[in-house]
């Protein structure tokens, strides 16, 4: 990020940079796998990495192609997300516009939210069986606190003057909720369904460390157990560049929102 | 008839367990179809007034009425028109204007009628669809009016209006709303700290204290100007160089020193 002070770069030069940036990680990860300080097994080279990435593109391992794995995972993120946003965005909504609620739940929320998605791990296996719902608990205990907080924020800290201009032009409550209040905290439920995306895909391979069938997070575990350091990191990869995607994506929707109401 | 009347009114706020008297004793009637200026030093209470008036807080002691009826909550009968504007960014230029009658479940042929018909009268043709960050302070400042004005309330709040406005498009909005004025006479409380406005606009100005705020004095203005026949003058350079003008003017603004003065040790 440039701050002011300095000359803005152009495009090409930052792109010319982050190629720098990336080019330097990656010499220095070969030099230190082919130094031989370390057996190559327990650090193997980019190429070693990439192959075995394309090889697992076709070729089935642990049951599945890396596509196919990364198919599950998406499908249980997906539900995660959704279900994390379709119940922490309106109830972050309604702690904002009524106190008492607000007094209930902070506290509770105050507490959960410092324990990692991945300390859920057993209790989700234990409630929510291996299958499906447990993964699913565990992506929405990651993707859940910002879509709450956000929404929260955004109806608790409502620009007053919209709120009053509404009052003055006669609005009843539910026209002030659906036409006031919702449109003005829409910038700050987007910016935690971003997070919260985010946060949410960062707890998969914990949510797939209990699953039993298909996802990338379970390929990883196979990987280990298998001691193929190369699927280990080709599935690393996958959801790093999923990962990026999706960070991506939101960020470009997020931009929109926000240059539609000329915030940006 | 739609009257705005302080009746001794008085407004306190607490701070940290103490109360500070805002208001002291307002005692102000704005007639029918009239416009009165409230000017005073910053921080003496006269927005606190017009937020009396629009119903956005309550008076300590006192009560204020607008149409015989006391205030009691905001409602599109006092539409206010706020110094940073506060339209739906979300809203384009009709919509934003239009939300009220909405709210009053006005019929959509109505509604057009209406909408368009304070759109020509603002000079907002051709910016029906446009939203609000597109369009520059004073254009946003004419959506504004026009949301306020649509509603045919009986009493409009104009809290320092132009404020954020550059000096140009103040001057210009000023003249607008002066020729608007003529076509559609309102009952008008209008809060500016610039005297140059109050008396180019209001029929009368009524001059505030210092904190906790009363109202000093009232000077009729509309004597003046039709005595001096400022109508006659389409401009507002023309109006504020007349003699008659400039005495009022320097009055008010000898006031008005008085109470900064008062204000130093």
């Amino acid at each position: 990020m440039a701050s002011t002070s300095q000359h803005p770069l152009s495009k090409v030069d930052a792109l010319i940079l982050s190629m720098i940036g990336l080019a330097g990680f990656l010499g220095i990860w070969l030099a230190a796998s082919m130094s031989g300080t370390v057996p190559r097994q327990f650090l193997p080279t980019p190429f070693e990495v990439l192959a075995r990435a394309t090889h697992l593109l076709t070729t089935p391992f642990a049951g599945a192609t890396l596509p196919m794995h990364l198919a599950r995972s998406l499908e249980r993120y997906s539900y995660g997300v959704a279900l994390a946003a379709s119940i922490g965005v309106p109830l972050g909504l309604a702690m904002g516009l009524y106190r008492w609620l607000d007094d209930i739940m902070t506290p509770v929320f105050d507490g959960l939210r410092f324990i990692a998605p991945i300390a859920w791990v057993p209790f989700a296996a234990l409630w929510f069986g291996t299958g499906i719902g447990g993964p699913i608990m565990i992506i929405f205990s990651g993707a859940f606190p910002p879509c709450l907080m956000n929404a929260y924020r955004g109806a608790r800290f409502v620009d007053q003057r919209y709120i009053e201009a509404a009052q003055m032009l006669g609005t009843n409550s539910l026209r002030t909720i659906t036409q006031v209040l919702l449109p003005a905290c829409f910038p700050s439920i987007i910016a935690g369904l971003r997070v919260g995306a985010g946060l949410g895909w960062q707890s998969l391979v914990g949510a797939e460390l209990i699953v039993a069938s298909a996802g990338v997070g379970y390929m990883i575990v196979q990987g280990q157990s298998n001691i193929s350091t190369p699927t280990v990191m080709a599935g690393m990869l996958a959801i790093g560049l999923v990962g990026l995607l999706i960070d991506v994506a939101l960020r470009q929707i997020e931009a929109r929102v926000r240059r539609a109401r000329g915030l940006a | 008839m739609s009257a705005i009347v302080f009746e001794n009114v008085y407004r306190y706020f607490t701070r940290d367990g103490k109360s500070f008297p805002a208001l002291d004793g307002i005692d102000l009637t704005v007639a029918d179809k009239e416009v009165v200026a409230l000017v005073g030093p910053s921080g003496c209470g006269k927005t606190t007034c017009l937020r009396l008036a629009a119903g956005f807080e309550v008076p300590t002691k006192g009560r204020v009425t607008v149409g015989g009826q006391p205030v009691n909550g905001p409602g599109p009968d006092r539409a206010v028109v706020f110094q940073q504007f506060a339209l739906f960014p979300w809203k384009n230029v009709e919509d934003n204007i239009a939300f009220g009658l909405r709210n009053q479940g006005v019929s959509a042929s109505t509604r057009f009628e209406r909408v368009s018909a304070i759109i020509k009268l603002m000079g907002l043709e051709g910016y029906e669809t446009a939203y609000p960050h597109q369009l520059s302070g004073g254009m946003q400042q004419r959506v504004a009016i026009a949301r306020a004005y649509v509603l045919d309330p009986e009493a409009l709040l104009m809290d320092e209006p132009f404020g954020a406005l550059d000096a140009q498009t103040r001057i210009e909005m000023q003249e607008e709303l002066v020729r608007i004025a003529r076509v559609n006479p309102r009952t008008v409380l209008f809060i500016t700290h610039a005297v140059d406005e109050a008396v180019y606009l209001a029929d009368r100005v009524a001059v505030m204290t210092r904190r906790p705020g009363r109202v000093k004095e009232i000077l009729d203005v509309r004597n003046v100007r039709n005595a001096e026949r400022w109508n006659h003058h389409e401009r507002i350079e023309d109006v504020m160089d007349l003699e008659s003008f400039v005495h009022l003017r320097t009055h008010i603004w000898r006031s008005l020193r008085e109470e900064k003065i008062a204000v130093a040790p």
